[in-house]
């Protein structure tokens, strides 16, 4: 009933969502589900498959929030008790439905599947890696493109990764391998957490793209980014990563460096300041010149 | 010639040399910081967070040891200001620095026992290690400890108004540092008062 209410409120916002979704969230919107066992003759309650329960808050927020179940699932699925052979439908991946469209064509798609294609997901992993893996596709929304407040994207676009490597269930789906723990192998980084609650895995773990917005090839960890420069300095790759969507000047009204950043955060040696280094140098040529031309008369009163 | 007074007892002579020689460190790593960039850093970022958070500690401990010494051995009665007539004493001061000095006259307030800094001296003193040096080291244990700074401070970055109030605090230390040596050499000869700081006897 509240899943009705909820596409009903939706449908009120001028988006069309499908109402006969609702029939498929009644089982799947909720850990337990009903039906009429016509071999016992009467209702029975099962407790639902928590990895086949949909979020329908978050459904019906994500990227493809007006499409119909059956829209990437069998027709049959309409039929209960759902046969069992459907559980072998192969799933369509992003380009099946995005390769040439017109309609996404800013997204680049076709550069996507390319850069993730040469990276270590694709190449280190057998087929079952697919896009689905990191975007889950009944919740994945698109975060650094729309949303103004970075942080929240970087929490979000975080637990995308941390979804299979904080989750050794899920990491093993794909690999025999034991999941690296994130903390040890960061213990390098100076202010960890700082830097965790700061910037996306990607910024370091992927190779900066100037074809797509947000970087897909994730590298092998040998290439990850290990030089504090990379960001610590005035060409900071963060502009060309993180705040490639803000990046629009390079310098702000009060003459600091990558001005974007210092909506959010502050990076040494990124964010130094034109009219500061103008000053102090300035101040300290004054002194200099005043320290000589007092030596010197010094010198010759003497 | 003049009667030599024992001024610098050992404690202060190390402290000041130490102290001199950490800051120079910590000038150091945090021009390299500042100005750090791919190719042309002198010591490479990393190195310089770590021996800058190294230095930093150490040298608010010996900010603590000068407290404490300054309450203790009674070196502290050279840091009181008396305020009645200090800007007169000052600019009399400043007048010798800037004519006096050139016309072979002599200085307005000697050094004596009683008085270890001119007014000039002493109230430069005064600000650096009772006021600078404490906000140095307090933005400083900040920015070293960053995820206790608040966030947002009056809408900009907590850890970025930190870090420009350090870095502000640090260049005036670095030109007071500067001036500092120069006026050293304005002693008896231009080496004596470096000497002083060695052997204790002014």
């Amino acid at each position: 009933m509240s899943i009705f209410l909820y596409a009903q409120e939706i449908t009120e916002e001028n988006v069309e969502y499908s109402r006969e979704n609702s029939k498929c969230f009644l089982c799947h919107g909720n850990h337990m589900y009903s039906f009429y066992n016509e071999i016992l003759e009467h209702n029975v309650t099962k407790r639902m498959n928590p990895y086949f329960v949909i979020d329908s808050v978050l459904f019906y927020n994500q990227n493809h929030k007006s499409f119909e179940c059956i829209d990437c699932h069998s027709y049959d699925y309409r039929s209960f008790p759902h046969d069992n052979e459907l559980q072998m439908e192969p799933m369509p991946a992003c380009l099946d439905c995005h390769e040439g469209d017109d309609a996404t064509a800013d997204y680049n798609f076709e550069k996507i599947d390319q850069e993730f294609l040469e990276s270590v997901h694709s190449t280190k992993h057998s087929q079952e890696f697919t896009c689905w893996m990191c975007h889950n596709p009944h919740s994945y929304k698109i975060n650094a493109r729309n949303n103004v407040n970075i942080k929240e994207t970087i929490v979000y676009d975080n637990n995308i990764c941390l979804s299979c490597h904080a989750d050794v269930d899920k990491y093993q789906l794909i690999t025999n391998m034991s999941n690296p723990n994130i903390i040890e192998k960061h213990e390098w980084l100076p202010n960890q957490l700082l830097h965790f609650s700061s910037v996306r895995c990607i910024e370091c773990h992927t190779q900066i793209s100037d074809k797509v917005l947000v970087a897909h090839l994730v590298q092998t960890k040998d290439k990850a980014v290990k030089l504090c420069v990379e960001c610590h300095s005035t060409n900071s790759r963060l502009m060309a990563k993180l705040y490639k969507f803000q990046a629009t000047e390079t310098r702000s009204n009060y003459g600091f460096f990558n001005a974007s950043i210092l909506n959010n955060t502050y990076i040494i040696g990124a964010n130094r300041n034109l009219y500061l280094n103008v000053t102090s140098f300035s101040i300290l040529g004054f002194i200099v010149l005043g320290i000589i031309i007092h030596l010197i008369l010094r010198i010759r009163m003497k | 010639m003049a009667e030599k007074i024992y001024l610098y007892p050992v404690w202060i002579r190390l402290w000041h040399m130490l102290n001199a020689f950490l800051f120079l460190i910590l000038l150091g790593t945090g021009l390299c910081m500042q100005y750090s960039n791919p190719g042309t850093t002198i010591i490479p970022f990393d190195v310089s967070v770590s021996l800058h958070n190294i230095t930093g500690i150490l040298l608010s401990i010996l900010f603590v040891i000068f407290i404490f010494g300054n309450l203790f051995t009674g070196n502290g009665k050279y840091y009181k200001i008396v305020w009645k007539g200090l800007i007169k004493r000052a600019t009399k001061q400043f007048i010798f620095y800037t004519v006096g000095v050139f016309k072979k006259q002599d200085p307005p307030f000697p050094i004596s026992k009683k008085r270890k800094f001119n007014p000039m001296q002493l109230f430069s003193y005064v600000v650096v290690m009772y006021v600078f040096i404490p906000l140095l080291i307090i933005t400083g244990l900040a920015l070293f400890f960053p995820d206790y700074i608040p966030t947002q401070v009056f809408t900009k970055s907590g850890i970025h108004i930190t870090d420009l109030i350090h870095i502000i605090i640090g260049f005036a230390l670095s030109m007071f540092m500067l001036i500092h040596i120069y006026f050293c050499t304005m002693g008896k000869t231009p080496l004596s008062n470096f000497k002083s700081m060695i052997n204790g006897w002014h």
